[in-house]
C-alpha cells in the first residue's frame, strides 16, 4: 500500500473517530474537539488528493494546498465562535448542558465580572 | 515495504490512538492536551504528504492556537464535568453511535481505494502561470493570485467570527476588556517564558510572513506566531488586549480586507478583471496585500483566543 493511500485510509478512520465522539459525548465541549477531528479528516483526504496530483515538478497539487491553509483557518475560527457561545451559555445558565430543561438565570449578566 | 511505508503506517498507528483518546478520555482537560499532541502528529502527516506549507498552518493554527482556546475553555468549563456524566447516552445507544461512524468511515475508505486514474491535478495550470506573478512559492501564488477569492473572503469571515464573539458581551461590559484578567506569579516560569520568548517569536513569526513569498510560510503562519506570543505575555499577565472600543483597533482590523478589496477593484480597471493584477505589478501588490493583512490577522487570531469583553473599560 502507498503512503498516500494509507493517509486517505487514516483520514476516514478519522472522520469515523469524529463522529463517534460528536453523537455519544454529552458535553459540548469534548462534541466540539470530536467535530474538529471530522474536519481534519476532511482536510487529510484533500491532502491525500493533493499529494496524488503531483505534477508539473510539483511534489503535491498547490491549490488544494492553498484551500487547506484556508479551510484551517476558519475551521479556527469557527471552533472559537463555538467556544465563546458556550461559555457564555455557561455564564447565562451555570451549566453547559444542550438538554432543554437547564435551568436559567435571569440575572445573568450581574454575574458577570 | 519501504522505510518510508513503515515510517507512515507508524505515523498513522500513533495518530489514530491518540485521536482516540481524545474522544473515550474521562477528562476533558486531558482530551484537549491529547489534542495538542495529535496536532502536531498530524503536522507531520502532511509533512509526509509534502505539504509543508499546510503543516506550518496546522502546527500553528490547527494544533497551537485551537489548543489555548480549548484548554481555556475546559478549565473553565471543568465545574461542569460532573453534571455531565448522567446524560451519557447508554450501550445500546452507543453501540449505534459506533455503528453509523464505522459505515461512515467505511464508506470514504472506500471512496479513498477507488479514486481515479489518473489524479485529476491543476498542478500544470498554476506552474504556466507561475513565472507572470514572480513568486517562487506556489502556495502562495494559489492563495493570492489563483484562488484570491477564498482568501479575500476567508479574511473576512475571521473578522465576522470576531464580531460573533464580541457580540456575545453583556451590555454592561460592551466595549471592555476581552476575557478574564490573568494573574501569575510574576517570578514564575510562566512570567520567565513570557519574558524570554516573544523576542525570538516575533522574529521567527516575521521571518515566516517574509519568506513565504519564495519558500514554505506565509501571512497566516506568522501572522499565528506573532499572535501567540502576544497571548503568551497576556497570559503572563505582562500584558492585556485592548478594550474592544480602540478606534485604533476596530481600524486595524477592518484595514486588511478594505485594502484586498479596494487592489482587486482596481484590477478591473487596471487588468481587465476583479482581483487581476497588471503585468508586472503582480509580486509588489501581493506583498502589500500581505502586509496589510498581517496586522489584522494578528489582532483577529488573539483576540478570537482572547474571547468576548468580560471587564468594563475602566478595568
Amino acid at each position: 500500500m502507498n503512503v498516500p493511500t494509507l493517509f486517505g485510509l487514516c483520514a476516514a478512520a478519522l472522520v469515523g473517530l469524529g463522529l463517534y465522539g460528536v453523537l455519544t459525548n454529552p458535553q459540548p465541549l469534548r462534541k466540539l474537539l470530536a467535530f474538529n477531528l471530522i474536519g481534519n479528516g476532511v482536510f487529510l483526504f484533500f491532502g491525500v488528493i493533493a499529494r496524488r496530483g503531483a505534477a508539473a515538478g510539483f511534489a503535491g497539487d498547490p491549490v488544494p494546498h492553498g484551500l487547506l491553509i484556508t479551510g484551517i483557518v476558519v475551521a479556527f475560527s469557527a471552533s472559537a465562535l463555538a467556544v465563546a457561545l458556550l461559555l457564555r451559555l455557561f455564564q447565562a445558565t451555570g451549566s453547559a448542558t444542550l438538554t432543554g430543561d437547564a435551568p436559567t438565570r435571569a440575572e445573568a449578566d450581574d454575574r458577570d465580572v | 515495504m519501504t522505510v518510508a511505508s513503515t515510517l507512515a503506517l507508524i505515523l498513522v498507528v500513533l495518530l489514530l490512538s491518540v485521536a482516540a483518546w481524545t474522544v473515550v478520555a474521562r477528562q476533558t482537560f486531558a482530551a484537549v492536551v491529547g489534542f495538542v499532541a495529535y496536532g502536531l502528529l498530524l503536522s507531520i502527516a502532511w509533512v509526509a504528504l509534502s505539504a509543508v506549507d499546510v503543516a506550518l498552518t496546522e502546527a500553528a493554527i490547527g494544533s497551537g492556537l485551537t489548543g489555548v482556546l480549548l484548554i481555556g475553555a475546559s478549565a473553565r468549563l471543568r465545574v461542569t464535568e460532573a453534571a455531565a456524566s448522567p446524560e451519557r447516552p447508554g450501550a445500546l445507544l452507543r453501540g449505534l453511535g459506533a455503528l453509523a461512524s464505522a459505515m461512515v468511515a467505511g464508506g470514504i475508505a472506500a471512496s479513498v481505494l477507488s479514486l481515479p486514474e489518473p489524479a485529476p491535478t491543476l498542478a500544470p495550470a498554476v506552474a504556466e502561470h507561475l513565472p507572470s506573478i514572480g513568486l517562487g512559492n506556489a502556495v502562495t501564488v494559489v492563495l493570492l493570485a489563483y484562488r484570491g477569492i477564498d482568501t479575500l473572503l476567508e479574511s473576512i469571515v475571521v473578522v465576522f467570527a470576531l464580531i460573533g464573539v464580541w457580540s456575545l458581551a453583556p451590555d454592561r461590559v460592551w466595549g471592555g476588556y476581552p476575557g478574564p484578567r490573568q494573574y501569575a506569579d510574576p517570578n514564575g516560569i510562566l512570567a520567565y517564558l513570557g519574558r524570554v520568548l516573544p523576542p525570538i517569536g516575533i522574529i521567527v513569526g516575521v521571518y515566516i510572513f517574509w519568506v513565504g513569498a519564495d519558500l514554505p510560510g506565509g501571512k497566516f503562519q506568522g501572522a499565528t506566531i506573532l499572535a501567540a506570543m502576544w497571548l503568551l505575555g497576556m497570559m503572563a499577565g505582562l500584558a492585556d488586549a485592548p478594550p474592544i472600543s480602540r478606534t485604533w483597533l476596530r481600524i486595524l482590523l477592518v484595514a486588511g480586507p478594505l485594502l484586498f478589496i479596494a487592489i482587486g477593484f482596481a484590477g478591473a480597471l487596471t487588468a481587465g478583471a476583479v482581483l487581476a493584477y497588471p503585468d508586472g505589478y503582480a509580486k509588489l501588490l501581493i506583498k502589500v496585500i500581505e502586509a496589510a493583512l498581517m496586522p489584522t490577522l494578528t489582532l483577529t487570531l488573539a483576540l478570537l483566543v482572547a474571547g468576548r469583553p468580560e471587564r468594563t473599560a475602566r478595568g
